[in-house]
């Protein structure tokens, strides 16, 4: 019987200057194309004497192809499968007439492009994570040398990177087929290396070893999860791998000691830093603000407030802010997102609209108090945003204690209730804010509530002219304010 | 007292600091050392130098500057009380280390945290030292991760984000009752306005400004830290936190530690092994709430006790209980539907959604494209695909977890 031919002969061969010569591929395949050679008929071969010149005048011939396949080719013609040369022309002869194939996951060819591509990133990844330098000195001073054995013919693409992190040292990598060299200045690339040209030891790896052996948790062994990232072939490279097997043989053993070990009595340092950073009143309590006698106590007592459950999403109380002898109190809704991280009420969007028209109507900031009907922000988290939420009846209620608080100390003349919250809280129910806006009411006790809408109205309003009339009638509001208490 | 080898406090401090989750170096501003000639370098993506047996990478050195601390929180091996071996490193120190370390390519950078001594300020402004001295002295560009310690100046802290690529404050519990217990000197309120004047402090930064062309001279992320199971807090109540931390100042991460067994564990703690695949099953959750446009409310809606499924992923739990949604026709259903398929990750929805422009996909095509097809099928359509009964089968999950488990057994 006659054996059938393995593989059918070839009608071209073509030679390559390198196992990853990615430029003599490019214009060997773009003149191949031109002349129509079938990528069956093409045999591709690595010979140190081929020179490939990047023929220029073929470039006019208008050759396209997407650019992510010529990005993602010279990567995966460093895979150390001979296979890779032809794989990458067929794709680019299929692409005439199929532009997408790269997208269709589903081809074969796609999928071993896209499973070389993968490799070789892995590969190169890698090599960035497990060369270990070792340290020599020479007449120069000091430098560096690695031994490493990749998977791919990697060396040379991934050589960029060592200058860009190591530029201000000398070193050098050896591998097997290649080897790179920093000088300090200029990048060497080189033949192929022995073991045995680079150091065997280091005196920090001593260090190394240390550090290695004192991250590890025994009672956390996952050796799969370490062996899936870090797997066996890279180990004899790794100073720190030799370490590995007594860790793992000695783990359990070593987290039932730390779970039977009684827990200890403390030693006599601890009572001396208790007693010392922290007495019993350094410990802060909730609480509080009965019987503060100024807005500064009522605000620091107000901090630990527990009053409704608002206090534990939200960063921390904001507290009203002015002068104790403030002739107005302006009491808003609730502080929002940046109010809320500074800790101030009225500095986020809507606060610089009320300064702003505040100042136009003549009102001095500094002289008037700030305050909110809640004084903790109540919001939806929205992936990396936090939406407002109203707060509900019982939360203005729960609040209320505050505010009668800041207002029974300050005794204003006037209360400006910014918007239906404010309402709320000052008046005790829900009333409608267009109605009454623009008018003062008196409560039983005497306090004069005026009424208009919050800021923030203004900012949600879309239409420009709109917005113009909504602001002109909130400044006219305030020019009422200052009229009342004038 | 005699001084220590500086072997062994590293031996120490690395031991103190490792039950910190953290270990991130992704994420920093690119830069690298050819205009200075100094050493490092970052690209963005991170990398991991190396794997402990317990499968957690090693990217960056990891250690505190002292372990001595005038705190005493049950659950931390460096708690005042606690009987540990104390050290305390020279900022001079862990300089050295971290180049020795860098320059032999085992580390991507530093961690630097602390125990506190005397006061907050004074740990930070040594913790900050050391982050001066490698950026300023060594041109040091790797990666820098510093831990903030909470209630320490705000002048601190700013200067610490300058030098830093990234600052962390950890939360260190779910709840604040839980920290009331369990870290009575820590403050809660404390520890979120520090959270919130890095936000702040990061929005400035990337506010496009005058100084856009400049380069960014803060931190570009903060990040923080759960420790998990040392309280009775329940997965809902842990997710709603996370929610929150995220929505409230744009961390980076919110890292769960299963809370292990110390040595010389508190009375006030759970001695047993830490609860690991709680907390797989948290991150998985929480990568459902950020990359898969799950709401927190949904994840655990219906499930009474609020606890995650120990025996299968969020997702599968999610589906199965909300199978009138399935099944999606992977042909046409959108994007949204097809995450929140089991099994389909959202590289491979890319996939098939890039895929089905051009070819139908038969349920072949997406058994290559997600690697693992038993959990998948009972909920989509392919072009020669229909589950038919199976989708409402009494016995589903029984049906999906048992292949699942084979494989974790292989």
């Amino acid at each position: 019987m006659i054996p059938a031919p393995q593989l059918p002969l070839s009608d071209v061969r073509i030679a390559l200057g390198g196992p990853a010569d990615f430029a003599g591929w490019r214009s060997a395949a773009r003149r191949l194309l031109l002349d129509g050679v079938r990528p069956e008929d093409v045999a591709w071969e690595i010979s140190e004497q081929a020179q490939e010149t990047p023929s220029e005048c073929r470039r006019q011939a208008g050759i396209t192809v997407p650019r992510s396949f010529l990005e993602r080719s010279e990567t995966v013609i460093c895979h150390a499968d001979p296979a890779r040369f032809g794989l990458l022309y067929r794709i680019l002869w299929r692409l005439k007439r199929e532009p997408f194939l790269l997208e269709i996951a589903s081809d074969p060819d796609t999928r071993t492009f896209e499973a070389m591509d993968k490799a070789v990133r892995r590969d190169l990844h890698k090599m960035r994570a497990f060369v270990r330098f070792r340290r020599m000195v020479d007449e120069a001073g000091e430098h560096f040398v690695a031994w490493f054995e990749p998977d791919h013919f990697i060396v040379e693409r991934n050589a960029p990177f060592f200058v860009r992190r190591f530029a201000g040292m000398r070193w050098a990598i050896l591998t097997p087929h290649a080897s790179a060299r920093w000088d300090g200045t200029l990048l060497h690339l080189g033949p192929g290396a022995d073991r045995a040209d680079a150091p065997d030891a280091d005196d920090a790896e001593a260090l190394w070893k240390t550090y290695f052996r004192s991250v590890f948790n025994p009672a956390r062994l996952k050796v799969k999860a370490m062996q899936a990232e870090m797997p066996k072939k890279y180990w004899r490279n790794l100073p720190e791998a030799a370490l590995i097997p007594s860790m793992i043989s000695t783990a359990s053993e070593a987290e039932s000691r730390m779970i039977a070990r009684m827990p200890t009595t403390a030693p006599a340092t601890h009572r001396k830093i208790q007693a010392r950073h922290w007495p019993p009143d350094k410990i802060p309590d909730a609480g509080g603000g009965e019987d503060a006698a100024t807005l500064a106590e009522l605000g620091a007592a107000a901090a630990a407030c527990r009053r409704c459950p608002l206090w534990e999403n939200a960063t921390q109380t904001v507290f009203g802010e002015g002068p104790q002898t403030a002739k107005w109190v302006f009491v808003g809704e609730q502080p929002g997102d940046q109010e809320d991280l500074a800790g101030r009420p009225f500095v986020g969007p809507a606060g610089k609209v009320f300064d702003a028209i505040l100042e136009e109507a003549g009102i001095d900031r500094t002289s008037v108090y700030v305050t909110n009907a809640v004084k903790h922000f109540k919001f939806e988290p929205r992936g990396k945003r936090r939406i407002h939420s109203k707060p509900n009846a019982g939360e203005v209620r729960a609040c209320r204690w505050w505010l009668d608080k800041e207002l029974g100390l300050i005794r204003p003349d006037l209360v400006v209730a910014l918007g239906a919250t404010a309402v709320q809280s000052l008046l005790g129910k829900a009333l409608p804010v267009t109605k009454l806006r623009g008018g003062t009411i008196e409560r039983e006790d005497g306090l004069k509530v005026f009424v208009t809408i919050h800021p923030s109205f203004i900012l949600r309003i879309v239409d420009p002219q709109d917005k113009a009339a909504e602001r002109a009638r909130f400044l006219a509001d305030m020019r009422k304010v200052r009229a009342l208490a004038a | 007292m005699a001084a220590v080898p500086i072997r062994e406090k590293l031996a120490i401090l690395a031991d103190a600091a490792k039950y910190d989750a953290s270990c991130a170096s992704s994420g920093a501003q690119e830069r690298n050392s050819l205009k200075s000639k100094g050493i490092g370098s970052t690209e963005g993506m991170g990398i991991c130098h190396s794997y402990a047996p317990d499968g957690r990478c090693i990217s960056l050195l990891k250690v505190l500057l002292t372990n001595f601390c005038i705190y005493d929180c049950a659950y931390c091996i460096n708690r005042s009380s606690s009987n540990t071996r104390r050290a305390r490193f020279t900022v001079d120190e862990v300089v050295r280390l971290t180049m020795a370390f860098y320059k032999r390519n085992y580390i991507e950078g530093l961690f630097l945290s602390s125990g506190i001594i005397r006061s907050p300020d004074d740990t930070m402004a040594d913790i900050v030292e050391v982050a001066r001295r490698l950026r300023v002295e060594e041109r040091f560009a790797g990666y820098i991760h510093l831990k903030a310690i909470p209630e320490c100046s705000p002048d601190l802290l700013a200067e610490a984000g300058r030098y830093a690529d990234r600052l962390s404050v950890n939360v260190e519990l779910p709840t604040d009752e839980g920290m009331r217990k369990l870290a009575p000197e820590k403050r809660p309120d404390g520890i979120r306005r520090s959270m919130a004047f890095l936000r702040r402090k990061i929005d400035e930064e990337s506010e496009p400004s005058t100084r856009s062309e400049k380069r960014r001279t803060f931190v570009s992320g903060q990040s923080t830290q759960m420790i998990i199971g040392a309280d009775a807090t329940s997965d809902a109540a842990i997710l709603e936190r996370s929610a929150n931390l995220y929505g409230s100042y744009r961390l980076r991460r919110v890292y769960y530690s299963a809370f292990s067994p110390i040595p010389d564990a508190s009375h006030a703690l759970p001695l047993r092994k830490p609860p690991l695949i709680r907390e797989h099953r948290l991150y998985q959750a929480d990568w459902l709430m950020r990359f898969y446009g799950f709401r927190q409310g949904e994840i655990l809606a219906g499930v009474a006790d609020g606890m995650l499924d120990l025996e299968i992923d969020p997702k599968l739990a999610w589906a199965l209980r909300n199978r009138a949604l399935f099944p999606a026709d992977v042909n046409r259903a959108d994007r949204e539907l097809l995450l929140r398929v089991p099994g389909l990750g959202a590289r491979t929805v890319t996939r098939i959604l890039e895929t089905r422009m051009h070819r139908r996909l038969r349920l072949a095509d997406v058994a290559r494209l997600c690697g693992s097809i038993a959990k998948v099928r009972p909920f989509i359509i392919a072009a020669d695909w229909t589950p038919g009964a199976l989708l409402d089968a009494e016995r589903l999950r029984e049906r999906v977890v048992a292949p699942c488990r084979q494989l974790v057994l292989l």
